[in-house]
């Protein structure tokens, strides 16, 4: 593996994300409070560029106790990146898409040293 | 390790960093092309049997061809000065247009990039840019809004709509680019004026086929319909049932998703129609006659075919033109479109392709620009099928049933 230096971390703003190629490996770079996450910018579902969608919070149904449901709302903690070919959610701390969980995002490396933001590849 | 040592080129960040309606069709698409060219199948024949363009975008200049002339008028002063009206004539469903899930995928909601070639229709362009990046050698395009036409109130307006837009697409679209191919819409309403669509039609260039919109209350065994099948029969071109969803059907009035509406409504008005072409004996009547079953994903078939063939078997006498199993005539005299292809259970999924005859029944479809696209890797990444089996499916069996020319058809190449 090598480490490779993507930006100075100042460029990440908070939930802001940079998508690069190295040697023509796709990677996406998030920030969320303070971490940092790179998956590739490959789509388990049907190999989307899941890394150049938007990113939605979590939507959640509002159910009381008794089970009656009361429309939904955004989860304001929970951040997902959307692939934009069809919509596949996946957690952007965890990688795993939501609900079912039936796929999760391939892992990158990634750091911050020295102010930089670096990846592993 | 330190970064001098590194032996990789500098990250170059990716032009577009969040796609937007406004991004090239090429640069969404260009995994797909990638991974078409990485595998080999960028060199296969590939026939694309079911995607779309946005008729209402071009409705104004459609309405153009509105052969009335009180209606012409109408249709054009009502372009020019009504605002905030949708599509002169249409029927549909307004506002419940949810298929863009909230904006996450935004190629369904609109495609605004810029397009410069203006020596060719804008859709030709936006087509042909899908079909290089989905490694497409024909492309079937159909309508969008005009997949619930066959439900409008006023029988005339379908017809009237119907030949307007036939003519428009032949003229616009299937003159200019032998790849970019169709299946001229059916007012199915009027079996009479169907008849004249299949007299006019049949032997225009880039006319494959006719299309019968699903989403309709019209039974399609019906006498009145049997000198339209002998027609297409004699043409040797196959007809099509394209499904769609319409949430003003009743028996969907409780289903509060979109999620759920489509998923059973694109698959309903097929069952029910191809119940009724099934069982009244239409394959016994019209044994050369073509049907294809367009875009109800793959799954129901063999649902139909195990309830058919079961209450047949008791029922006989209430289906005395059948042969064969119902299921015998659902394998051997239709042919189906694979997208949506449910692939959430494979062994489902492998078993559905020999119930149905893949190898010479199934047509790859991609259904682009809708949000449940399939690319052909959903085809050739199936572990189970053989390469023959793969080239039949994404290609073979299409230029068969469609008597096209295996060869990869010059197009338009201005793709700016």
């Amino acid at each position: 593996m090598a480490a490779i230096k993507v930006c100075p971390a100042s460029e990440l703003v908070e939930a802001g994300k940079k998508v690069v190629s190295i040697d023509g490996v796709e990677i996406g770079i998030f920030h969320l409070q303070g971490d940092y996450y790179a998956w590739h910018n490959r789509c388990p579902h049907q190999g989307g560029p899941v890394c150049q969608g938007r990113m939605y919070n979590l939507v959640e149904e509002v159910v009381d106790e008794n089970r009656r449901s009361h429309g939904r709302r955004f989860n304001e903690e929970k951040l997902n990146i959307v692939c934009p070919w069809h919509g596949t959610e996946f957690d952007i701390r965890t990688g795993k898409s939501t609900g079912a969980q039936r796929w999760t995002l391939r892992p990158v490396k990634v750091f911050v040293e020295n102010g930089e933001v670096m990846v592993d590849v | 390790m330190n970064i001098a040592e590194r032996k990789f080129a500098l990250p170059e960040e990716l032009p577009v960093q969040e796609v937007s309606t406004y991004t090239d069709t090429r640069q969404l698409l260009a995994r797909a092309r990638q991974e078409a060219i990485k595998k080999g199948y960028n060199d296969w024949l590939i026939c694309d049997m079911d995607a779309h363009h946005v008729e209402t975008v071009s409705w104004k200049e459609i309405v153009e061809y509105i052969e009335d002339p009180v209606l012409r008028f109408q249709a054009q002063l009502y372009h020019n000065e009504r605002h905030g009206g949708t599509a002169y004539g249409l029927n549909g469903d307004f506002g419940l247009r949810y298929q863009d899930v909230g904006g996450r995928i935004t190629h369904q909601a609109d495609r605004r990039e810029t397009v410069k070639n203006t020596k060719v229709h804008r859709d030709v362009v936006l087509t042909r840019r899908a079909m290089e990046g989905l490694a497409v050698d024909y492309m079937v395009v159909f309508p969008a809004n005009m997949l619930h036409l066959g439900l409008h109130p006023q029988p005339d307006m379908e017809v009237i709509l119907a030949r307007a837009y036939n003519r428009w697409m032949v003229e616009k679209l299937l003159s200019v680019d032998p790849g970019i191919v169709s299946l001229v819409y059916l007012p199915f309403n009027s079996p009479e004026e169907s008849c004249r669509i299949v007299e006019e039609y049949a032997d225009k260039k880039g006319v494959i086929g006719f299309c019968i919109t699903s989403v309709r209350h019209k039974p399609v065994h019906a006498n009145e319909y049997m000198r339209l099948y002998r027609m297409i029969e004699e043409t040797g071109k196959p007809v099509a049932f394209h499904a769609a969803y319409h949430w003003q059907d009743p028996s969907l009035s409780t289903v509060s998703t979109f999620l759920g509406m489509h998923a059973l409504g694109f698959v309903w008005c097929n069952m029910v129609h191809m119940t009724n072409w099934i069982l009244s004996g239409i394959p016994e009547k019209f044994p050369k006659l073509k049907s294809i079953w367009i875009e109800s994903g793959l799954s129901w078939i063999p649902a139909l075919m195990q309830r058919l063939d079961d209450q047949y078997l008791m029922r006989q006498s209430e289906a005395p033109l059948l042969k064969r199993m119902p299921s015998d005539y659902m394998r051997e005299n239709c042919w189906y479109t694979s997208q949506p292809m449910e692939r959430s259970n494979m062994k489902a999924l492998q078993l559905t392709l020999e119930m149905i005859n893949a190898e010479t029944q199934l047509l790859y479809a991609s259904d682009w620009p809708h949000f449940d696209f399939d690319t052909p890797g959903t085809i050739f990444d199936l572990p189970f099928l053989s390469e023959q089996a793969k080239r039949n499916i994404l290609g073979l069996n299409a230029a068969k049933l469609f008597g096209l020319d295996p060869r990869r058809p010059a197009g338009v190449e201005d793709l700016d």
